[in-house]
């Protein structure tokens, strides 16, 4: 019984999962945000987090917007609904996708456990893990095209076709990049969710 | 109610007058009459009593009129245009209202035309929906059992007239900071390019040193060569087998004692004065990019992240190995007074380490760590005049030249340079910082400190400038860019007048190493 307890004590449950991945989620679709030069850099401010500096958006509207998206999303993240979360971002007078990326979510571990599954995998490592990714997601602009109009990014979620229509949420087409050229980032894991990330851009050629 | 039919039928009298002059209105335009009559009621309420009561005076088939205008409204009002011309043989006769085209300006409504009209566009629009939920239906069962839910308050767009700031990496253009008139002449063109065959294109490596006894050693692959810069003698000093290649070399402070980091994680110094090898010293699992001397103490840097201490007089010669990095450490420097180790790493970390108070080594645990890097940090240089001050620059995602004071470990000043940064190096004549710089620019610049306003730029290179070397008199720098050639650029030379000025107070600091041998 002890022993089960202190097992228990450091197992990230799945709640905990679902947090973790948000959390990423937030750094990271921020990250982007500044990387790409979406928004003026004066909108954004360094925060430490898994041992790097992150640009983290000040602007409300997006915080708000974010935080509404991500908080659904946890609940679905729980209820192991959600397959995809992509980040489109589009011309703002064309309307035309320049990039998207996409977060691939993918079940691990014992599902049937149900919300009572839990992972022994070190908090610690999963951080790394992430870090790694966020570090790459840095990095990307040394390779993607420049996004030289107005753009804006929205924020679509894949789910399961049981999920009902939440309020204030709209059916959507998802977005699709003519002559398009993907590549995928590492991957990281909590032994509950797995997450793939990939950015796809349009090829200039 | 009487009085309404009165005036109803005054007014259905005028609305008669217009065709009536031009003799009887045809029985289409009558009902046309009617139907817009009619239909005028629709639009506001006051004139409804009459207007019904206009409907039951002049239409005597009521039903055949509904059916005649669900076909109007159809085609609206193109034909009666066209045949109220043919009634009208005499030009010059009166037309009263002044408008031939439109019969009656009084009971025909514009304002409802429009609105009809406005309605097939919706119908037709209806249409589009139609196709556009066909669509949905289509993508649906491509996407098979998904959903794809959006939230419907978007995120703001960025202000009208923004532009990306990311544009500076794609498009070249030079940094704006206004290239600042100095009074000394810097020539523009290199004094003399020497060939580099086989440099290795590569960041995170350290290939060039200049030593303090004049000569310039530089690793080209495999093979590590040795350029008097006084004689211009050129030597091969030694040449790893296999697919080895040299990944860094640095000069001790003072005499010919070269060390060699290479790609076996083995650390080589090399007494160059005799070309020979004095001793290899392991250690490391991976290869070693950086190195740095401080005394007799040889500090190395390793792929794995991991730094070692190595005493070169000692047959036990790891005095501590710290890991302070998650990646490769890819720049290392000690300050010129020896109390402090800055670290830079792929990890996009700057670690300052202080010295332990028992040696020459640092302590293992930083004193400052500074992540405001968001790429990789190799270029490291302590400011000679002010030794607790440390100049770093960051790769392709962040571009930023940071001045930190490691005595309060602040950041004290920070530049954009709007291209990579390959390294850093501190004039010795001048209060000025040299910059060596990669994509997008491939140039040398020379910013003035504290200002940090921009001096000169150097182009030349056709490929970016991986490392910076100064002479040991400071006047000259070198630089080794990507494209195979060492380029040497005379900027730092001595004011004539204020150098015989300063021959007499300039003070030879004693080595430390002298001290400790004796």
């Amino acid at each position: 019984m002890t022993t089960a307890a202190v097992k228990n004590k450091s197992a990230i449950t799945l709640k905990g999962s679902s947090d973790i991945l948000c959390d990423y989620l937030n750094y990271g679709i921020n990250s982007i945000l500044f990387q790409r030069g979406l928004y003026p850099s004066e909108d954004f401010q360094a925060t430490e987090n898994y041992g790097l500096n992150i640009l983290m958006s000040t602007n409300n509207k997006i915080k708000e917007f974010l935080a509404t998206t991500l908080g659904q999303l946890k609940e679905w993240l729980i209820k192991r609904t959600v397959n995809r979360v992509a980040l489109i971002i589009t011309n703002v007078k064309t309307l035309e996708v320049m990039e998207r990326w996409d977060f691939t979510i993918e079940y691990e571990g014992n599902i049937e456990d149900g919300e009572a599954q839990t992972s022994d995998k070190p908090l610690k490592q999963i951080k790394n893990e992430i870090r790694d990714v966020l570090r790459q997601i840095a990095s990307s602009v040394s390779y993607l095209p420049l996004l030289d109009c107005l753009c804006s990014f929205d924020i679509q979620i894949y789910t399961t076709n049981d999920v009902e229509l939440p309020e204030k949420w709209a059916l959507a087409e998802p977005a699709n990049i003519k002559n398009a050229q993907s590549v995928k980032m590492r991957s990281f894991s909590t032994q509950i969710h797995k997450m793939d990330t990939a950015v796809t851009y349009r090829n200039e050629d | 109610m009487s009085q309404f039919k009165f005036w109803n039928e005054i007014n259905s009298v005028f609305s008669m007058e217009g065709p009536i002059t031009k003799g009887p209105q045809p029985r289409y335009e009558r009902k046309k009459n009617n139907v817009l009559s009619t239909s005028s009621s629709l639009n506001s309420s006051k004139q409804r009593s009459f207007s019904t009561s206009c409907l039951s005076i002049s239409s005597k088939t009521p039903s055949k009129r509904v059916e005649n205008d669900s076909g109007r409204s159809k085609t609206p009002s193109r034909t009666p245009f066209r045949k109220s011309k043919t009634p009208t043989p005499n030009k010059n006769g009166r037309t009263p209202g002044g408008d031939r085209f439109i019969p009656s300006r009084v009971n025909s409504n514009l304002d409802l035309a429009q609105y009809k009209l406005a309605q097939d566009d919706n119908s037709q629009e209806e249409n589009g929906n139609g196709r556009n939920e066909l669509k949905k239906a289509i993508s649906e069962q491509l996407l098979g059992n998904q959903k794809v839910f959006s939230y419907i308050n978007k995120a703001p767009t960025a202000p009208e007239g923004f532009q990306n700031p990311m544009r500076v990496l794609y498009s070249q253009t030079r940094t704006p900071a206004s290239v600042k008139s100095t009074s000394r002449y810097i020539p523009q063109a290199p004094d003399r390019i020497l060939d580099a065959p086989d440099i290795i294109d590569d960041f995170y490596l350290n290939l060039i040193d200049w030593g303090s006894n004049n000569i310039l050693a530089a690793a080209l692959g495999s093979q590590v060569y040795l350029w008097n810069a006084g004689t211009g003698n050129i030597e091969q000093l030694l040449s790893l087998e296999g697919n080895d290649y040299v990944c860094s070399l640095n000069w001790i402070e003072e005499g010919d004692c070269l060390a060699i980091g290479t790609t076996q994680g083995t650390v080589e110094l090399w007494d160059c004065s005799r070309s020979k090898r004095l001793r290899i010293m392991n250690g490391h699992s991976a290869r070693v990019g950086s190195l740095a001397w401080n005394s007799f103490v040889l500090t190395s840097g390793c792929r794995s992240g991991q730094i070692i201490h190595h005493d070169v007089r000692q047959r036990e010669h790891i005095l501590a190995t710290i890991s302070g990095h998650s990646q490769e450490v890819c720049g290392l420097t000690w300050s010129p007074d020896g109390r402090y180790l800055a670290s830079g790493g792929n990890d996009n970390v700057v670690n300052v380490w202080p010295r332990s108070n028992d040696g020459h080594q640092s302590e293992t645990t930083p004193l400052h760590t500074f992540v405001q890097h968001q790429a990789a940090v190799k270029a490291l240089a302590w400011c000679p005049w002010q030794p607790h001050i440390l100049a770093t620059g960051g790769g392709t995602a962040d571009r930023h030249i940071r001045i930190w004071n490691c005595n309060t470990g602040t950041c004290v000043n920070s530049i954009d340079t709007k291209s990579q940064v390959c390294s850093l190096l501190w004039a010795q004549n001048y209060k000025e910082l040299v910059s060596g710089h990669g994509f997008a620019n491939n140039e040398v610049a020379i910013w003035k400190y504290p200002a940090m306003t921009k001096v000169s730029e150097l182009k030349g290179h056709t490929a970016r400038v991986l490392h910076l070397a100064m002479s040991p008199d400071g006047s000259t720098i070198l630089s080794a860019g990507a494209d195979e050639t060492l380029r040497l650029w005379k900027c730092f030379t001595k004011d004539p007048v204020r150098a015989k000025d300063k021959e007499g107070t300039v003070k030879v600091k004693p080595s430390a190493l002298r001290q400790c041998i004796r």
